[in-house]
């Protein structure tokens, strides 16, 4: 017996090892499962905010603190059962809206800057998060964050519900000269964002591409042909940094939060 | 694992030398950036609003260079060098691979374009925009496939160890890339993920977490498997325990990803089941860290003389404190203080310098002699000051960050008798300050060591050339 036909491991192992398509079936099928295990249940489990052509997002329940479930359309704004029919009309804790056209104009800004390497948007659930940033972050809230903004790295605060926290010439001052507001901070200074005129032409795009979503698309009833259609004039003059405000004061506020009520299971 | 003495192979080693050329000038772009970011962090003046270098656009392509850059030429030069040798065989399409190294190269060009102007996806370690991503899936599997047909054409019996780990790794960055890219485009520059909230989270994540434990993990280990042994002069301590190593790594490291998100809006049992998966990662990274330092017994003296293998060795130790500070920092209450901190920068940093950059130039030094043909490096007393500066440059970087990390996530949390919370957020910035520019000290101290192997390099190069002019005897490869 020459050494090379010597098994050493296991026959099953030394099969594999001497057949290129064997090492390559069993390697391709063994990095698969772990992902599949986690990241499939995600689509249609409750609580992972899944809810395309179901109201109740796969049978979530957050419960109140009588045991009631809590109505979805309580959380997620649903034009169909709210007082505020329309985007324009919505108001804070109506509930989980997509963002407006200035809005989105603002978060294109968000993402291309880079923002979120900096900023989270994800408040976990401890005492001193919600003392620094209010309640905890819930799945719902995200739901129309195509490319989700969580972040990994607080160099700088959450900014998961900095809606309305600082007046709007807050934050204009102190995106453009961040010092002169804030002198410990080390944010760059985005002055020049307000020379740059919004791009009309992406942001509207960028509506109707949310339209079109494969998962948690947003519904044609609130991104209506109108509503498109009159984008263009609402951002017309707006500059990157009137966007970016307009985007920054409307995050976190969507929901109305009821004390003690578990929104997680 | 050799080529048969008796018919020498006539490998394809032209363009591994370029990988590794490559390899040597992206680490010194891509550290040097890094310094640069860094430096902006612990003094905001140098963003000198310049929209093109604010710490947002500069990030990524930091990250970029690194990874793709440095360590994927590193990797090919490695990976085509080591598949050759283990099989004694050319390789299946040197033409192919050699459209692997241009069209690899475009893309990291494109990277340095496109990052600054702001064109990004958005997703962490996946910035590039959707024509990008379109060519590096392209690039990728040209570089696998041709790879895998490589390992079909072998003419030993066996596939070496080193093989599997580079097969799984090109399978599962493949899957990786081409789920977490999934994106609606807008214009050219611009594009959306088709995943919303918690599943692009998780997805991110499952992509971000394996694209270190695959590519940056499993493709040095490969790396590691190779040259350890090679520069040692030893055979590998145990054939068995690679093979648990391998197994367990490919089918667990995958679960990780996970970890990342705890107590944010993914399902708590995605992030406990990540963070369990975690912990049991330990024992085979260890088992492989164990495999590669146990190789050298009977070798230890030889420290004294091979700063090569101290390069190899220092980063299996590099490669133990990380698999083993990563699980810790799974566990969920670590992770509530480590999470959002510069803890996460610091083992990140504590793997990519310490780990996967020093076996890298180990691999690198030990490939530059064979390659060009020559007994050693044109001086391998810069070896040994490389050697130094990067040990001492990601000391400093990660105890850096360990310090500013723990003392970020600390004063966080911190309470005050009357129950209110004691620090204001821009108290931890300012606090960071020393950190910060410690951390760019350190950075930098590597930087350094990366010209310095440049140097080392070319010279050794030009030299081993002149001498080859001068005999007109081709040199081995």
């Amino acid at each position: 017996m020459s050494d090379h036909d010597k098994i050493y491991s296991t026959q099953l192992q030394d099969k594999t090892e001497r057949s290129t398509l064997l090492m390559f079936v069993l390697t391709a099928i063994a990095v698969a499962i772990g992902g599949i295990v986690e990241i499939v249940p995600l689509f249609y489990l409750p609580n992972t905010a899944m809810c395309q052509n179901d109201p109740t997002c796969n049978n979530t329940q957050h419960k109140d603190l009588n045991g009631n479930v809590i109505p979805m359309d309580k959380i997620i704004w649903n034009p169909a059962t709210s007082a505020h029919k329309t985007l324009a009309n919505w108001q804070p804790g109506d509930g989980v809206r997509p963002y407006t056209a200035v809005e989105t104009a603002g978060r294109n800004v968000f993402i291309r800057e880079g923002c979120f390497l900096c900023h989270s948007q994800m408040i976990r659930p401890f005492r001193d998060e919600k003392d620094r940033y209010g309640h905890y972050s819930i799945a719902e809230e995200s739901m129309y964050d195509h490319t989700y903004q969580w972040g990994s790295k607080r160099t700088g605060p959450d900014l998961a519900r900095v809606g309305g926290k600082y007046s709007d010439e807050w934050h204009r001052r102190h995106l453009m000269y961040p010092r002169d507001v804030v002198p410990e901070s080390v944010m760059p200074n985005y002055f020049w964002l307000a020379d740059k005129k919004v791009d009309v032409a992406e942001t509207v795009e960028t509506l109707k591409v949310m339209t079109i979503m494969p998962f948690n698309p947003v519904p044609k009833t609130i991104y209506t042909d109108e509503y498109i259609a009159g984008a263009a004039a609402e951002l017309e003059g707006m500059t990157d940094l009137d966007a970016l405000i307009a985007y920054l004061q409307g995050l976190g506020n969507h929901v109305k939060f009821e004390e003690g009520v578990n929104y997680r299971d | 694992m050799e080529a048969n003495q008796a018919t020498p192979v006539k490998y394809d080693m032209e363009v591994v030398r370029w990988f590794t050329i490559a390899a040597a000038i992206y680490a010194c772009v891509g550290t040097l950036i890094g310094v640069y970011v860094a430096s902006e962090l612990a003094f905001p003046f140098l963003n000198f609003d310049l929209e093109w270098i604010t710490f947002g656009r500069l990030r990524p392509l930091h990250t970029n260079v690194v990874i793709f850059a440095f360590g994927g030429c590193a990797l090919m030069a490695t990976g085509f060098y080591i598949v050759q040798r283990t099989g004694a065989t050319k390789l299946w399409s040197n033409g192919l691979a050699w459209a692997t190294f241009i069209g690899w190269n475009l893309i990291m060009v494109s990277a340095v374009i496109t990052l600054p102007l702001g064109w990004t996806s958005g997703k962490e370690y996946a910035e590039l925009e959707w024509p990008i991503d379109i060519a590096i899936a392209v690039v990728w599997l040209m570089y696998g496939f041709n790879y895998i047909m490589t390992i079909g054409i072998r003419k030993t019996s066996h596939i070496y160890v080193s093989n599997w780990f580079t097969m799984g790794m090109i399978v599962m960055i493949t899957y990786l890339h081409v789920v977490n890219s999934m994106a609606i485009p807008v214009s050219m520059t611009n594009s959306f993920s088709i995943y919303s909230g918690v599943q692009d989270a998780m997805i991110q994540w499952w992509w971000g977490h394996n694209a270190v434990g695959f590519y940056l993990t499993g493709g040095f280990l490969a790396i590691m498997y190779y040259f350890v042994p090679k520069q040692a002069g030893r055979p590998v301590f145990s054939y068995r325990l690679s093979v648990l190593h391998f197994w367990a790594l490919t089918f667990g490291y995958v679960w990780l990803g996970a970890h990342h998100l705890q107590y944010t809006a993914l399902p708590d049992w995605t992030g406990s089941l990540g963070a369990a998966v975690s912990l049991a990662m330990i024992i085979p990274s260890w088992g492989g860290a164990m495999n590669g330092m146990m190789t050298l017994s009977g070798a230890w003296d030889r420290l004294r003389t091979d700063y090569i293998l101290r390069f190899l060795v220092v980063a299996l130790a590099f490669y133990a404190m990380s698999t083993f500070e990563g699980p810790v920092m799974s566990i969920k209450t670590v992770n509530a203080l480590s999470h959002y901190t510069d803890w996460t920068v610091g083992h990140v940093h504590s793997g990519a310098l310490g780990w996967m950059a020093m076996v890298a130039y180990g691999a690198m030094y030990h490939m530059v002699k064979k390659l060009w043909g020559v007994e050693k490096m044109y001086s391998e007393g810069l070896v040994n000051v490389h050697f130094w500066l990067a040990t001492i440059g990601t000391v400093v970087y990660v105890v850096a960050m360990w310090v500013s990390g723990i003392m970020q996530g600390l004063m966080w949390r911190d309470y005050d008798e009357y129950g209110t919370l004691t620090y204001t957020f821009v108290e931890s910035v300012s606090a960071m300050h020393p950190y910060y520019a410690m951390r760019a000290v350190g950075g930098l101290i590597f930087n350094i060591g990366t010209w310095i192997a440049l140097y080392n390099i070319v010279m050794t190069v030009r030299t081993a050339s002149s001498a080859r002019s001068a005999s007109a005897v081709p040199a081995n490869a």
